[in-house]
């Protein structure tokens, strides 16, 4: 079983989303952005950080590397992949997933522990959760406000398409409290929380993240 | 050659919070009257005469707008 872990320039997590991956008995394996082969990988995980320094818009360059064309083909054949923080803005802008992220209503960078509600638990991503399972992982954003036009807001909410809502208050303004979405096959995922970073109480809040890697090794064993 | 502009823009029902945060401190700063501040993005682009206006239009519709969230125009300076 093997989950490929995107590396961009300036990108930060891809350590850690590959060490999550590790815990959850998968291989690892190092994607560059500038390749186009995936190495044989079952799933990919684009990762958090600052890739290309967010220039022009958060995940806009990133979008455009050789590895991207690739991982849409990838999914746009049903392979699961996962986007975390600035991997969730690069599926939104490569248009794998609907809306957009936009700056924090209050403008500040947020970083805390934040209580996420597991909304959809039939994704490639999300299937270990209890439906409505509440879990504690950290945010770390300062664009993070998930916006998207009504209808389509109306769709995802209507189809089941909210993955993960913010519980309590909403900690970036994003529009009906959202934090993770994903396709329409449910393949693809985005969230901007870090998963990846709570895998092990020992490094972090809980280890309420591991769920959603053992979930796309499910996924993988069932295929 | 010619000088090209693109202008983005926030669409107008899409939440501007940089823009709010401007306009929040003009009056502390003395300057009164100003109701409103939207805040967006200007490009320069100095093209050369193979580049029409069709491929403009996709350069600001695929890259440099993200249209989920904006609009632009694009406009060639004389």
């Amino acid at each position: 079983m093997k989950i490929g872990v995107i590396t961009f320039p300036g990108t930060l997590d891809d350590v850690d989303a590959a060490r999550a991956a590790r815990y959850a008995d998968a291989e690892a394996v190092s994607l560059w952005h500038a390749d186009e082969d995936l190495h044989g990988v079952d799933a990919v995980i684009v990762p958090g950080g600052f890739s290309y320094g967010d220039y022009l818009r958060c995940g806009a360059i990133a979008r455009f590397a050789p590895v991207m064309t690739s991982v849409i083909e990838a999914a746009g054949k049903g392979m699961p992949v996962l986007g975390i923080c600035n991997g969730f803005q690069i599926l939104c802008e490569a248009g794998l997933l609907p809306g957009a992220l936009v700056r924090n209503k209050n403008l500040h960078f947020v970083c805390r522990d934040q209580w996420l509600r597991v909304e959809n638990t039939t994704t490639a991503w999300t299937s270990r959760y209890d439906a409505g399972a509440e879990i504690l992982i950290p945010l770390k954003s300062g664009e993070g406000g998930y916006v998207a036009d009504q209808s389509t807001l109306d769709e995802l909410e209507g189809d089941g398409r909210v993955v993960f809502r913010y519980v309590g208050e909403n900690p970036n303004g994003s529009r009906n409290d959202i934090a993770g979405v994903t396709s329409k096959n449910g393949r693809v995922v985005g969230l901007m929380p870090h998963p990846e970073h709570a895998i092990d109480a020992l490094t972090g809040p809980s280890d309420d993240g591991l769920g959603i890697f053992y979930s796309a090794v499910d996924a993988l064993t069932a295929a | 050659m010619a000088r090209v502009v693109v202008d983005v823009m926030p669409k107008p029902e899409i939440l501007d919070p940089q823009g709010q945060a401007v306009a929040g401190a003009l009056p502390r700063l003395g300057f009164t009257g100003v109701t409103e501040v939207r805040q967006g993005k200007h490009f320069e682009l100095e093209v050369d005469d193979s580049v029409d206006d069709e491929t403009l239009a996709k350069i600001a519709e695929g890259f440099l707008a993200n249209p989920v969230i904006e609009e632009w125009t694009v406009r060639r300076l004389a």
